[in-house]
């Protein structure tokens, strides 16, 4: 595969985001996160440090976390990429909500899909995973035990990814959370 | 953000990838290997990293390899962090990947990209010094294969058409006992004040160490006096550092005094971890 | 009371859980244009030579902007151009900016040029810029312009001095029978909000000047700007939707000049600045350093008789707000308690660092460091328990602040009953430093803080309530929803008295400063009593109206109606009345006749009483009330390596009413992980030229997941009695003591005064090895 020869030239790129195919143009040294947000209106994933130490733009990838300011749009050509906007009645977000897990709220789709996304590859981590997981992250506001409380309860809970099949579908083409959330 | 645009080519051979890097440099380019790619990302954004291509090796098999062939643990340079931990094959690289940046981040930073990218801690290398291991390097005249200690300065030695394929280490040396730490001031995410992997063979204590000077680096000169069962671990310790390459790191992350203080605590605890408690 | 006091949740839950929600960087317009700067790599230079010329003719470059022509400013003393002229005074100064038609091309053309430097001598302390011999950093300070409350001192690099003179000194040092002195010092460091700051601008063809910025000042944004430019202050029009994290931080005025002047360089059209995290760390103003000297005395048995204290701020290049910050740390420059005699003198520094905004705390965590560490040393030369001399000296209704200020049961919070709560949650009694063995030793550490506002003497807030046609209202206050949940209290205080279901309190998030009544600032811990007065003054006018409205309706006389389960009803006969849907939008009667109109409830506060401080003695009034507390940390300290766990951190604090307990936890422990932070281990790292080595999260290190101890946060209710329903400003004090109590903290443990932040391993190493090296002499 070869892609771009003229520089400054754009080229287009399919990106499957959310369950939907999207076409868009882009630069090849354009960022993932600079897509998501300028292209195609998904500015749920934030830029905090564009240097992949503070996790506010983390999207999930191919079912694991992924901080979307270490990867070029193209490199995610081909592969399934959830944004926060793509998860919609999560049980994780239920219990941000009953926890006030967030503040400011910059931080908190980041959190919300890095504690999403271990919840899909392991409904009950010990806390060493939890940990491992979560420092990814940085959260300037709280003091992580909102955020932790949020977590420990859908882990207690059982009900991981709140995808029950009662709670598919949502309107304005917002798509299928079990397509992006379940585990095989 | 990066300021400049390059071209990218994600070839699917060895070959096709040596060949292309040898048809752009001819060309007056400036590709560059990419796998993971972070360091090219985040250094590329302040312009400390330029190219006009990216090579994207992740889609040559080779480079994706993990696992045992003919006694031999193969890793793939463009392997993730993470996947040392997710299939635990090498409990040492296990160890020390685990503590480079943080999960999320391990998900995208490859094996090869920390061994030869800019940032100096490069700590990935140390399970590989310490275990005799060879490298994979692919060049316009093929892959070659080489023991690591004879390409491997302060960094790995590559010709710039060059680039790391796989290592490959013995089976033999996943049982052996070892040990790895990695030290900083008051967290426990992020660059290292030190990194210390040991290994230890036939009885004797290898030793190779990160962030100690601005390269990873194992002493043979140090293994030999960190080995004098004669002498007390702490004068041990202190006497290896005569042969302590130079400079001492002296930076944000700690002075080089403070540094050599850490130093010597570790070795001495990796000591008594291998040896047992001097009192006893 | 049915909202007070409930842990209802926040209104900006939803959005900001499902990523909906907007912050300032989030908007994309398809017209927009892009700036970017170029920053000095110098911490202090001349600016030789400029060359834009390739810069100029990039494809897509619209203007490139440097130095000149543009005015000078600052908030109190005008001392600095948005943009460098001729030379730079700290790094990451900005030089010149460039604007172009994408983020790529603006950077691409930024990177083209090329400026020339000589470097000048950098000043890297306080304590350095005070010396008689040091180098001016603005040789023209005697010629600036200023506010007439401030006072800087020609021929030298200090910008403002505060002088506090209570009592008597000499009376106050006779009396004294032990006397301790020490120094103290901390660099600058940073806010390190989420959001990195962001600010649009857009100039319309009839003179209109649009700013949106995530900012905690908007009003403040629209004052300046018509005052720097010469623009009608009608015609400024700023909006600041959710903001990610302020801290103080963005309450300084800075980004939003860059986007004025670049788009008055674009002809008019919207442009975006947005700063790199490299960029909000060195360009954008950051958190004040200190360096201070305590002399301390107190009588045989504890009592405090005499204080006298000199503070050097490190203010940075440019005074901003750096001088209000020197003067706030004056008015409560000792910690809470009761001293006769103080004399102190706060003085605001010139240096080659990046220049300060407000931080969270607004100087009191820097200060009480310095005097809650003084304290323990006082306690420890007296061989009294810290915590017993703390209570014996606490500040109490009868007592003065060092600014004079006569408390009252209202205006100062119950210290001795946080003190007292705090002895028994850290288990005082069972030691404060513990042996465990193995290297290992558990020590405690206390801090009592207090804190007041010190912001405009005529601040004032406002709230409109304006009725939805179902009898559902839209609370409009001028308030930044910054992360505090502020607003969610505010609907909270009007579904209270307005007795109306709190889902049908409709809160406007977004601030838009041509149609939302000005609130000051959002920091100072003072919206929700500011604009809580306002909103229950709102209420209250609605209420007014819904009766007046009824009692005509209902041929009634006004007096006898009341409200309650969204009705106005009357008092002997609750069957007759009107719902608030019949009369939201004024009364229909059944042969469509209508009288009245939408019911618009309106009011505001301004804070009353307050006063300048005198620059003789201080004496004067600088806040409505001092919250009080009491903190504590414990730590677990590895006396062989001096790594350390923090295995507690816990705060009393006198909220004289809790309105939403979990926000209020989640405020206090939220300050007391970054009051952590910033003592055990943020910093600026600076180089001889004056450069910061660790502009990145990756090196400046805010505290991650795992790192964090367990929190214990309890609250005391002593009510404000002007304040709704009692409350007190509690945004900042988690934050306060936590410094000092780390140090006090590992100062026990370690054996050695630790007197510099922050707390890391390796100073605990030095100090414990020089007083080792120190022993065997």
């Amino acid at each position: 595969m070869k892609i771009s020869k003229d520089t400054y030239q754009k080229i287009t790129i399919k990106l499957k985001i959310n369950g939907e195919i999207v076409e868009t143009d882009i630069h090849v040294s354009d960022l993932l996160l600079n897509v998501l947000r300028d292209k195609l209106g998904l500015t749920g994933a934030k830029p905090g440090c564009l240097n992949g130490d503070c996790g506010a733009c983390t999207v999930i990838m191919n079912q694991k976390p992924m901080k979307s300011c270490l990867l070029l749009a193209i490199e995610a050509i081909r592969e399934e990429i959830t944004t926060i906007e793509g998860l919609l009645n999560s049980t994780i977000q239920k219990e941000f909500v009953n926890h006030f897990a967030f503040q400011c709220g910059y931080c908190t789709p980041g959190f919300v899909m890095v504690s999403h996304a271990l919840l899909m590859n392991d409904p009950n981590p010990d806390k060493k995973t939890v940990i491992e997981w979560l420092s990814s992250n940085i959260c300037r506001c709280t003091g992580y035990q909102e955020i932790e409380k949020a977590l420990y309860s859908v882990i207690k809970g059982g009900n991981a990814c709140g995808l029950k099949p009662k709670n598919t579908v949502k309107s304005n083409g917002a798509k299928k959370t079990d397509e992006t959330g379940r585990l095989n | 953000m990066i300021s400049f645009d390059f071209e990218y080519y994600r070839p699917k051979s060895i070959k096709e990838a040596t060949d292309l890097y040898q048809n752009l440099a001819s060309r007056g380019g400036k590709p560059i290997y990419y796998s993971g790619g972070t360091e090219i990302i985040t250094l590329g954004r302040l312009n400390r990293v330029y190219t006009d291509a990216v090579i994207d090796i992740k889609s040559i098999p080779e480079t994706q390899t993990w696992g045992f062939h003919n006694n031999e643990l193969i890793t793939g340079s463009a392997l993730p962090l993470s996947i040392f931990n997710e299939k635990n094959y090498f409990p040492l690289l296990a160890e020390t990947a685990r503590e480079i940046a943080d999960y999320t981040s391990r998900i995208k930073i490859t094996i090869g990209g920390n061994i030869c990218g800019q940032i100096f801690y490069r700590e990935g290398i140390l399970p590989f010094l310490l275990t005799d291991s060879d490298v994979l390097i692919a060049g316009s005249k093929g892959v070659k294969r080489k023991p690591l200690k004879e390409v491997f300065d302060q960094k790995l030695m590559l010709e710039r058409e060059e680039f790391l394929v796989q290592l490959a280490t013995k089976k033999i040396y996943m049982e052996m006992p070892f040990l790895s730490v990695k030290k900083r001031q008051q967290w426990k995410t992020g660059y290292p004040l030190l990194t210390v992997a040991s290994l230890k063979k036939d009885g004797f204590l290898r030793f190779a160490f990160s962030g100690v000077c601005p390269f990873p680096f194992r002493s043979e000169q140090m293994e030999t006096v960190l080995n004098s069962r004669t002498q007390p671990y702490e004068e041990r310790a202190l006497a290896s550092f005569d042969y302590l390459p130079q400079p001492i790191l002296n930076d944000i992350e700690g002075s080089n005094e403070y540094r050599l203080f850490v130093l010597k605590n570790t070795i001495v605890d990796f000591l008594k971890k291998f040896e047992g408690d001097e009192n006893k | 009371m049915v909202m007070i006091g409930k842990s209802v949740a926040r209104k900006d839950a939803w959005e900001k859980v499902t990523g909906q929600a907007k912050y300032t960087g989030d908007s994309q317009e398809g017209d927009m244009l892009y700036v970017e700067k170029v920053i000095s790599p110098y911490g202090h230079a001349l600016i030789k030579k400029i060359d834009l010329s390739r810069a100029r003719q990039l494809a897509g470059v619209k203007a490139v902007i440097t130095g000149g022509n543009l005015p000078l400013t600052g908030e109190e003393i005008r001392d600095r151009y948005p943009i460098a002229y001729k030379r730079v005074r700290y790094h990451g100064e900005v030089v010149a900016l460039v604007v172009a038609d994408t983020p790529k091309r603006a950077r691409q053309a930024a990177d083209t040029i090329h400026i020339t430097y000589a470097p000048l001598p950098v000043i890297n302390t306080p304590r350095q810029a005070l010396d008689p011999k040091a180098p001016l950093i603005h040789e023209d300070l005697g010629q600036y312009k200023k506010i007439s409350k401030v006072y800087p001192e020609q021929g030298t690099n200090i910008a403002n001095r505060t002088k506090i003179r209570k009592g008597n000194m000499l009376k106050g040092w006779s009396e004294s029978d032990v006397v301790v002195e020490e120094s103290y010092s901390l660099r600058p460091s940073d806010h390190a909000a989420m959001e990195t700051r962001c600010a649009l601008a857009s100039i319309r063809a009839d003179g209109k000047v649009f700013i949106t910025s995530s900012s905690q000042a908007p009003f403040m944004i629209k004052r300046l700007i018509s005052e720097y430019f010469g623009i009608d202050i009608g015609d400024v029009i700023v909006t600041t939707p959710l903001v990610g994290g302020g801290y103080g931080g963005k309450a300084s005025v800075q980004l939003e000049l860059l986007a004025y002047i670049a788009s008055r360089a674009s002809g008019g059209r919207l442009v975006k600045v947005q700063n790199t995290r490299e960029e909000d760390m060195l360009t954008s103003p950051c958190h004040i350093g200190l360096d201070a000297t305590i002399k301390l005395g107190c009588s045989q048995k504890g009592k405090l008789k005499a204080v006298k204290i000199l503070y050097l701020w490190d203010g940075g290049a440019y005074s901003d707000k750096a001088v209000s910050l020197s003067r706030a740390g004056a008015v409560d420059c000792t910690g809470p308690y009761q001293i006769e005699n103080v004399s102190c003198d706060s003085l605001c520094m010139y240096t080659n660092h990046p220049y300060a905004s407000p931080y969270r705390g607004y100087s009191h965590s820097e200060v009480l460091f310095a005097f809650e560490r003084t304290m323990d040393s006082l306690a420890n030369k007296l061989g009294m328990d810290p915590l017993e001399l703390r209570r014996m000296n606490a500040i109490l209704p009868g007592h003065t602040t060092p600014t004079q200020v006569l408390l009252n049961s209202s205006s100062v919070g119950n210290l001795p009953a946080c003190i007292h709560r705090l002895k028994k949650l850290m288990e005082w009694e069972k030691g404060q430093r513990i042996d465990l063995g193995n290297f290992k030793v558990k020590a405690k550490g206390i801090s009592c803080v207090w804190k007041t506002s010190t912001i405009d003497t005529n601040a004032s807030s406002g709230v409109i309530l304006i009725f939805n046609p179902d009898g559902s209202v839209n609370l409009v206050s001028g308030v930044i929803e910054i992360g505090t949940g502020s607003k969610t209290i505010l609907a909270q205080i009007v579904s209270e008295r307005l007795k109306i279901n709190l889902e049908k309190v409709k809160v406007q998030m977004k601030v838009n400063t041509q149609s939302t009544p000005e609130h000051w600032k959002t920091v100072a811990s003072r919206g929700t009593f500011m604009a809580g007065r306002a909103a229950l003054q709102a209420a209250d006018d609605a209420i007014s109206q819904l009766k007046h409205l009824a009692s005509c309706v209902l041929r009634a006389p006004v007096e006898d109606f009341e409200i309650g389960g969204e009705r106005v009803f009357l008092r002997d006969d609750p069957s007759k009345g009107l719902s608030y849907k019949e009369l939201a939008y004024g009364y229909t009667y059944p042969n469509g006749n209508a009288i009245g109109g939408q019911i618009i409830g309106r009011g505001h506060y301004v804070l009353r009483h307050l006063t300048p401080l005198n620059p003789e003695t201080g004496a004067g009034k600088p806040g409505p009330e001092w919250t009080v507390g009491a903190q504590g940390v414990e730590v677990e300290l590895d006396t062989r390596e001096y790594t350390y766990r923090i295995t507690k951190s816990i705060s009393v604090i006198d909220a004289g009413k809790v309105m939403n307990p979990k926000m209020a936890e989640g405020q206090i422990t939220g300050a007391m992980s970054m009051g952590l932070a910033f003592g055990g281990r943020e910093t600026f790292y600076f180089d001889d030229l004056g450069r910061v080595m660790n502009p990145q999260l990756r090196t400046y290190r805010p505290l991650r997941y795992g790192e964090n101890p367990e929190y214990v946060c309890e609250f005391i209710e002593t009510p404000q009695k002007d304040s709704p329903y009692g409350l007190r400003g509690l945004g900042e004090h988690g934050l306060l003591g936590m410094p000092a109590a780390l140090g006090n903290s590992l100062s026990l443990a370690a054996g050695v005064h630790l007197n510099e932040l922050p707390l890391l391993p390796e100073l605990i190493w030095r100090k414990r090895k020089g007083a080792d090296e120190g022993d065997l002499l």
